[in-house]
C-alpha cells in the first residue's frame, strides 16, 4: 500500500470553527485530574528550611527539629493536599535531615542523590511496564530543589559546592541564602555577586528561569538578576504601621518577610508558585529525567541505531536480548553440571584408590599375622621334641639305673657263690 | 554609674593610703600598705603581653570582632579563598603581634588566627592547632628549666575565643570534639557568632540548648571566678553590683553564668545611631549597635575578658594548664628514662640500678635538653 503525503499548506478559516477552546480544555481536564509538585529542601540543621516552606505555603506544616548529631544525612518526606480557589494541589516536601553535621561529610551526597533517582527508576518502571497508567501515575520525582546556602559572609561553603555541582544534573537547583537578615544591603550584593561566580567558574548549572515567552519574559530576566535569593522566613505576625504583617522583630528593627526592601522572599514566592512552577515540572520531565533515561538504557544495552544504522524497535530487542540471555543461562548450568560430574568422578577414583591401598595392606597383615603362627607352630614342634627326647632319656636314665642297682644287688650273691 | 568605673575607683583607693591613715592614728603606721602601689608601678614599668587564639569557622565574624574589641586593624591585606580552593583545605596558624598602650599600660597582644579550621568537606584534623598549644608549653618548659632564665618570652595561649554559628540549635559535633580536644590545654571561651539573626527568645533559647550540651559532653569552659570570700566587704558589695548590672534590662538578679556563651555582634564600620556616631551595623529595618547591651553582649566579654579578668585567664594558664602539662611531660620523662635504663640493665650491672634509685627528678643534662626531648616526643608519637 502506498500512502502518498502531500506538502502541507496553511488555509484561511471563513468563520468561527471553535478549536480556540482546545487550551481551555487542557486546563479543565488538568484542574480536575489536579496538580502535584515536589519540593527537595537540602540544607544545614536549624537553617530556615521548614521555617520558609511554611511562609511560602502561608500553613504551618508539622514538622520536628532536628538535632546535629545524626550519623548520616536522612530524607524525610511529607505529603500535603492543598486547594486554592478550585486548584487542587497535591505537595510533596522533602526535608534533608543531618545534612553538613557530620565531621565527615564526603558521604553526605550520596542518600539525597539516591532519593533523586529512585523517584526517576520508579518512573522508569512504570513507563516500560506492559499494562502502565501514566495518566494515573502518582509522580514522585522532584521537580525543585531549593539549596539553602549559610550567609557566612565570604562565601560558600565547600560542601555546597561539590553538592550543587553533583545536583546540578538530576535537578532544578534554586540557590537561596537563607537567614538574610544577617546581612547589610551591601554585604548581601557582594555576597550574591561571589556566589554566582564561584557558581558560575565551577561549572555548576542553576535553574534559569525561560526568559523566550512574552507574557512572562521580561518578569522571569527580572528575576534571574536576583539570584541567589535571600530570604527571611517567619511565622509571626507583627503590627507595623496598622497592619499586621509576618515579621521578624529585633531590639532594633522589625525585618518583614514580604517587603523588597528586606529581602527577596516576593520574588522567590513569584518565581516558584505564581510564574514557573510548571516550567519547573516541565523541565524536570523532558531535561533531567530523558538524561537520566537515556543513561539507564544505555547501561541496559540499548540502543537506538545499531552498527548498519537500521532503527530497531523495542520489541526485537528485548527478544533478542532474552534469547542471549536465555542462552547464557543454558550454557553455564551446562558448564556446571559438567563440572559437578568431573568432581564426581574424581572423588570416586579417589575413594577407590584408598580402598585398593586398604586391601592391600590387609593382605599384608594378614601374611605376617600366617607367618608368625608359622614360626610360632614351628616352635612349639621343636619344643614338644625336645621335651620326648628329654623324657625319653629321663627313661632310659631310670632304666639305667634300676638296672644298675640290680646288678649291684645281684654282684654280692654272685660273689658269695664264688666264696663257697 | 559605670560598674567598671566603680571598680576602678576602688582600685585606685587601695593604691592611695593617705586616706587609710587618717583611721589608722591611733596604731603605729609601719607602711607596707604601699605595698599594691609599688606593684602596680612595677607592673606598669614592665608592660604585659596576652595571646588570644580565635577559633571557628570562616566568615563568622572573628576579624570583625577582635578589631572591635581592640579598636585596631589587625588584619590588613588579608586574602580570602574561593570555596574551590578550600575544599582539601587544612587547617593553618597565624600570628598577628601588636603592641598597643592605653594611659600609659603597655599590651603586647599576640592573636592566633586559626584560618581553614572547618572549610573542608572533610573536616576531623584539627591536629596543628593542638600541636602549636602544646609547642608554646614546650618552649617554656624548656625556658623555665634552662641555666638563663632572664628574657624567657611567654607565647603560651592565654585563652582561645571559640566561635558557634547561629544557624543550628544548639553545639555541632564539629564544636563538641574540637572543645574536647582544647578544654584541657587552654582556657576556651565559647561565642555565639553573628547574634544579630537572632531575636531575644531565639538567643536565650540557643544559649540555655549550648550550656545543656556543654554540661552533657563535659566540656570544661572557663568559669568567669566568683569573689574569694577574704575579700574586702566594699569588693564584695561591688562584685555583686557588677553581676547584677550584667543581667538583662528586665531580670537585674541574673548572673553571669546565665549570660554565658556571649552573643556577640561586632563591626569595623561606623554609624550614626541616635545622634551619636557608633560602631554598628545599618539594615533597612533598624541599625544594630555593638556597643547596646539590649543589641547583644560584647560589652559583657570586652569587659570581662578585658577590663576585669585578662589576669585572671593569664593566671589559670600558668596554674592550671601549664602546671597540668609540666607535670605530664615529667612523669612521661620518668618514666621513659627507666624503661631505657631496665633495657641497659640486662646487661650492665647493679650500678644502673643504683643510679635509677637516686633521683626521682630525670638526670637528664640541662645543657642538650632538645635531644631528650625529641626522644620524647617521638616516644610520644609512638605512642
Amino acid at each position: 500500500m502506498v500512502i502518498k503525503n502531500e506538502e502541507m499548506r496553511s488555509l484561511e478559516l471563513s468563520g468561527q470553527v471553535g478549536f480556540n477552546s482546545l487550551p481551555h480544555q487542557v486546563v479543565r481536564k488538568l484542574v480536575s485530574q489536579g496538580f502535584c509538585f515536589n519540593i527537595l529542601c537540602v540544607g544545614e540543621t536549624g537553617i530556615g528550611k521548614s521555617t520558609l516552606i511554611n511562609t511560602l505555603f502561608n500553613t504551618t506544616f508539622e514538622n520536628e527539629e532536628a538535632d546535629h548529631y545524626e550519623q548520616e544525612v536522612k530524607l524525610r518526606s511529607q505529603t500535603y493536599e492543598l486547594q486554592e480557589n478550585t486548584v487542587k494541589l497535591k505537595l510533596t516536601i522533602v526535608h534533608t535531615v543531618g545534612f553538613g553535621d557530620q565531621i565527615n561529610k564526603d558521604e553526605s551526597c550520596k542518600p539525597i542523590l539516591d532519593y533523586i533517582e529512585a523517584q526517576f527508576e520508579k518512573y522508569l518502571e512504570e513507563e516500560l511496564k506492559i499494562k502502565r497508567s501514566l495518566s494515573n501515575y502518582d509522580d514522585t520525582r522532584i521537580h525543585i530543589c531549593l539549596y539553602f546556602i549559610a550567609p557566612t559572609g565570604h562565601t560558600l561553603k565547600t560542601l555546597d559546592l561539590v553538592m550543587m555541582k553533583k545536583l546540578d544534573s538530576k535537578v532544578n537547583i534554586i540557590p537561596i541564602i537563607a537567614k538574610a537578615d544577617i546581612m547589610s544591603k551591601t554585604e548581601l550584593g557582594n555576597l550574591k555577586m561571589k556566589i554566582m561566580t564561584e557558581l558560575q567558574s565551577y561549572g555548576v548549572q542553576i535553574y534559569q528561569f525561560p526568559n523566550e515567552d512574552e507574557e512572562v519574559g521580561e518578569i522571569n530576566s527580572s528575576l534571574n538578576a536576583h539570584l541567589p535569593f535571600a530570604v527571611v522566613g517567619s511565622m509571626e505576625d507583627v503590627k507595623i504601621g496598622n497592619r499586621m504583617v509576618k515579621a521578624r522583630s529585633y531590639p532594633w528593627g522589625a525585618v518583614q518577610v514580604e517587603n523588597e526592601e528586606h529581602c527577596d522572599f516576593v520574588h522567590l514566592r513569584e518565581m516558584l508558585l505564581r510564574v514557573n512552577m510548571d516550567d519547573l515540572r516541565e523541565q524536570t520531565h523532558s531535561r533531567h529525567y530523558e538524561l537520566y533515561r537515556r543513561c539507564k538504557l544505555q547501561e541496559m544495552g540499548f540502543k537506538d541505531t545499531d552498527p548498519d544504522s537500521q532503527s530497531f524497535s523495542l520489541q526485537e530487542m528485548y527478544e533478542a536480548k532474552r534469547r542471549e540471555f536465555l542462552k547464557e543461562l543454558q550454557h553455564r548450568e551446562e558448564s556446571m553440571r559438567q563440572m559437578f560430574v568431573n568432581k564426581v568422578k574424581e572423588t570416586e577414583a579417589e575413594l577407590k584408590e584408598k580402598e585398593k591401598e586398604l586391601h592391600e595392606r590387609f593382605e599384608v597383615l594378614k601374611r605376617m599375622h600366617q607367618e608368625e603362627k608359622r614360626n610360632l607352630e614351628e616352635k612349639r614342634r621343636e619344643l614338644e621334641e625336645d621335651m620326648n627326647a628329654f623324657n625319653r632319656r629321663k627313661v632310659a636314665a631310670e632304666m639305667l639305673m634300676g638296672q644298675a642297682l640290680q646288678g649291684c644287688s645281684q654282684q654280692p650273691l654272685k660273689k658269695e657263690k664264688d666264696k663257697k | 554609674m559605670d560598674a567598671i568605673m566603680l571598680q576602678e575607683k576602688l582600685v585606685e583607693r587601695l593604691l592611695c593610703p593617705r586616706v587609710r591613715t587618717a583611721r589608722q592614728k591611733e596604731k603605729q603606721y609601719v607602711g607596707f600598705a604601699t605595698l599594691p602601689n609599688q606593684v602596680h608601678r612595677k607592673s606598669v614599668k614592665k608592660g604585659f603581653d596576652f595571646t588570644l587564639m580565635v577559633a571557628g569557622e570562616s566568615g563568622m565574624g572573628k576579624s570583625t570582632l577582635v578589631n572591635s574589641l581592640f579598636l585596631t586593624d589587625l588584619y590588613k591585606d588579608r586574602k580570602l579563598l574561593n570555596a574551590e580552593e578550600r575544599i582539601n583545605q587544612t587547617v593553618e596558624i597565624i600570628k598577628h603581634t601588636v603592641d598597643i598602650e592605653e594611659k600609659g599600660v603597655k599590651l603586647k597582644l599576640t592573636i592566633v588566627d586559626t584560618p581553614g579550621f572547618g572549610d573542608a568537606v572533610n573536616n576531623n584534623d584539627w591536629k596543628p592547632i593542638t600541636d602549636y598549644i602544646d609547642q608554646q608549653f614546650e618552649q617554656y618548659f624548656r625556658d623555665e628549666s634552662g641555666l638563663n632564665r632572664k628574657n624567657i618570652q611567654d607565647n603560651r595561649v592565654h585563652c582561645c575565643l571559640y566561635f558557634i554559628p547561629p544557624f543550628g540549635h544548639g553545639l555541632r559535633p564539629v564544636d563538641v570534639e574540637f572543645m574536647k580536644a582544647l578544654h584541657e590545654k587552654v582556657n576556651i571561651i565559647p561565642l555565639i557568632a553573628k547574634a544579630d539573626c537572632l531575636t531575644p527568645t531565639e538567643i536565650k533559647k540557643l544559649k540555655d540548648r549550648i550550656r545543656e550540651e556543654i554540661d552533657k559532653f563535659g566540656i570544661k569552659v572557663y568559669q568567669f571566678p566568683e569573689c574569694d570570700s577574704d575579700e574586702d566587704e566594699e569588693f564584695k558589695q561591688l562584685d555583686k553590683e557588677l553581676k547584677a548590672n550584667w543581667g538583662q534590662n528586665n531580670n537585674p538578679s541574673l548572673c553571669v553564668q546565665e549570660c554565658t556563651p556571649f552573643a556577640v555582634i561586632g563591626s569595623n564600620t561606623v554609624v550614626e545611631a541616635r545622634g551619636q556616631r557608633v560602631r554598628g551595623r545599618l539594615y533597612p529595618w533598624g541599625i544594630v549597635e555593638v556597643e547596646n547591651q539590649s543589641h547583644c553582649d560584647f560589652v559583657k566579654l570586652r569587659n570581662m575578658l578585658i577590663r576585669s579578668h585578662m589576669h585572671d585567664l593569664k593566671d589559670v594558664t600558668c596554674d592550671v594548664h601549664y602546671e597540668n602539662y609540666r607535670a605530664q611531660c615529667i612523669q612521661e620523662m620518668t618514666r621513659f628514662v627507666s624503661l631505657c635504663e631496665k633495657e641497659s640493665d640486662e646487661e650492665k650491672s647493679k650500678l644502673a640500678q643504683d643510679n635509677r634509685m637516686e633521683s626521682p627528678i630525670p638526670i637528664l643534662p640541662l645543657s642538650t635538653p632538645d635531644a631528650d626531648t625529641e626522644k620524647l616526643i617521638k616516644m610520644k608519637d609512638e605512642e
